[in-house]
């Protein structure tokens, strides 16, 4: 099947430039790091005292959304630049002249390197979440109340991105694809802010920026929804209390969001398909 | 055929007998008043032409006359603004064209990160070969293409003729029926070109048909059957190589002429007169000797004599100028 024909020349491209490599070593270096990180919370001391497990709960749990934020960061990224060149760059180059004069549709070749990408993607983020949420149970004793839920969340957050930046490779140049996405993350993740923001002010406008954002380009969203499955239960609760910030959710997200960013992917995806068919190559 | 088309009928009849017949003796590529823009800019303004199966069919203009432009609608690379086009009996981009189809595109780039053998297996795959044809279809690409001793060479490592040559390769994959060559010869060495043209007249020899898109006239000239001559988006001449280059002449190089002699030699074509050389253009080759007979018999002295014919490039520029 030619999506399958494609979907393995992506694993091979990305084996062979090295990109499996340095992900594994970076991965290794950041789960030491932080591992180092979290051992040393049980030995800590508030006023003179050693913690209460509580309290070493609550600190790894700030810990680890912050470590996680930093990963959901980096996933972004990396969704971006896959995405970024892999319509855009073949057709820059001249790539894709000679793979399309196959009898090869244009929907198979785009879905084939969709998913070349996604599914590196998904072993990355489950392989990186689940060693650090074991990292952080060995090292302290905490474990995410939803920890599936929670990787999940942040894969979906990924393929996101990765697909909004594979449509926009589809018409425009690699680096400006990269770039656009980039920016439309880093707004997203400031239109999630500032909505915390009016809630703490009871203010409905900038609330609403906050929403609006959560169903544009819903990785804010998704990182909200991983933050409602990392964090203790405490946090919930001052997030409830208007307290919610980047690292604080008062709730999980509902089954109507959980189909919007199905239909959103859909509707992207199809988009990125229209898209392809009629651009020139 | 389009108004302002220099038409060599014996080429057209052939065309047209073909255009009519059955699927299977349908042209290798037929396309009716073929238009593309480019936003206000035109790439091909009403183009008509048909390329006849098993012949080589060279593609000449100048830059920017649309011939790379034509290349990609054929392969449903591009899409036209209006017109139609067919490739092998279906319409030109189909699936089934394309399985029919090998393509060298004017900018070859392949995989920088796959092997040479890696690359034609790729493509072995695409062009839906059978799995057990794989070996011997590589093989025989490698060993055509001169490549076999850098089959497992990473094709980033390669130069641009190496790569070049690849893409013939890749080109040849599958036993296509018409083989497009965008300038195939472009970085190439002299023994490259001179391998090229043979491939070339191998695939003639199979009965594959090959659209040579080029702007070398030299390797036009020595391969093609027939040629079309494409400017400003249009077909301004198309026939057999022979019909397009006009009929002979012969230079004779001679003193001791006079007016009236000179005179009756135009029985056997149009004279020119030039510095001393004596052009005759239009002349039945069978009558060369006759005409020496005729200078010698009304007291010319001969130096030399130069049987000849137009060439591809004196062709070209005379149409170009003349569109």
């Amino acid at each position: 099947m030619a999506i399958w024909v494609i979907a393995s020349l992506t694993w091979r491209e990305l084996v062979r430039r090295k990109l499996v490599l340095a992900l594994l070593a970076l991965t290794g270096i950041v789960i030491g790091v932080t591992g180092w990180g979290f051992s040393r919370v049980p030995s800590l001391h508030l006023a003179g005292h050693p913690l209460t497990q509580g309290e070493i709960h609550t600190a790894a749990a700030q810990l680890l959304l912050l470590v996680m934020f930093m990963f959901s960061f980096v996933l972004a990224l990396t969704c971006a630049f896959l995405a970024a060149p892999a319509v855009a760059g073949e057709l820059e180059s001249g790539v894709a002249q000679s793979l399309l004069s196959r009898p090869l549709r244009r929907r198979d070749l785009l879905l084939g390197r969709w998913l070349g990408l996604s599914l590196p993607i998904a072993i990355y983020t489950a392989v990186s979440v689940a060693l650090e949420f074991a990292l952080v149970d060995w090292t302290t004793g905490y474990w995410p109340r939803l920890a599936i839920a929670s990787g999940a969340a942040l894969l979906v957050e990924g393929l996101i991105l990765l697909t909004f930046t594979l449509a926009l490779s589809t018409r425009i140049s690699a680096i400006t694809a990269g770039v656009i996405s980039v920016i439309a993350f880093g707004t997203m993740w400031l239109g999630g802010v500032a909505g915390a923001f009016g809630q703490v002010f009871h203010n409905a406008a900038i609330t609403n920026v906050g929403v609006a954002t959560h169903f544009l380009l819903p990785t804010d969203g998704l990182w909200h929804a991983a933050v409602y499955a990392m964090e203790p239960s405490s946090f919930a609760g001052e997030a409830s209390r208007g307290l919610g910030s980047t690292f604080a959710s008062a709730t999980g997200p509902t089954v109507a969001y959980l189909v919007w960013v199905a239909v959103w992917m859909v509707v992207v995806l199809g988009l990125a398909l229209w898209s392809f068919e009629y651009r020139e190559a | 055929m389009a108004e302002g088309v220099v038409e060599f009928p014996v080429a057209d009849e052939d065309l047209l007998n073909s255009e009519a017949s059955a699927l299977p003796d349908s042209p290798a590529i037929y396309v009716s008043q073929l238009t593309k823009t480019y936003g206000q800019t035109p790439a091909l303004s009403g183009l008509s032409m048909s390329v006849p199966r098993g012949e080589v069919f060279g593609f000449l203009g100048p830059n920017g006359a649309g011939k790379t432009t034509l290349v990609k609608m054929l392969l449903g690379l591009a899409r036209p603004t209006s017109g139609e086009s067919m490739v092998l009996g279906s319409p030109a981009g189909s699936l089934d064209a394309r399985r029919q189809v090998g393509y060298l595109p004017e900018l070859f780039r392949y995989q920088g990160w796959l092997t040479a053998r890696e690359v034609l297996a790729l493509h072995c795959r695409l062009a839906q070969l059978e799995r057990s044809a794989w070996p011997d279809a590589i093989r025989g690409a490698l060993a055509t293409v001169g490549l076999a001793y850098r089959a497992d060479d990473r094709v980033s490592g390669f130069s641009k003729g190496m790569q070049q040559r690849l893409g013939l390769g890749v080109a040849l994959l599958g036993s296509p029926q018409l083989v497009l060559l965008d300038e195939p010869t472009s970085a190439l060495d002299p023994v490259g070109r001179h391998d090229v043209r043979e491939i070339v007249r191998r695939l003639r020899d199979q009965g594959v048909a090959v659209f040579l898109n080029s702007h070398l006239l030299s390797e036009v000239e020595q391969v093609c059957d027939r040629a079309a001559v494409v400017d400003h988006g249009r077909v301004i001449a198309t026939g057999r190589l022979a019909e397009l280059l006009g009929r002979p002449q012969v230079r004779v190089r001679c003193t001791g002429l006079g007016a009236e002699a000179r005179g009756e030699l135009s029985t056997f074509g149009k004279i020119l007169d030039d510095e001393g050389w004596l052009t005759v253009s239009a002349i039945d080759p069978s009558r060369v000797p006759d005409l020496i007979a005729a200078i010698v018999a009304a007291g010319g002295r001969i130096y030399a004599v130069d049987p000849g014919q137009q060439t591809l490039e004196e062709r070209f520029l005379q149409l170009i100028g003349d569109s």
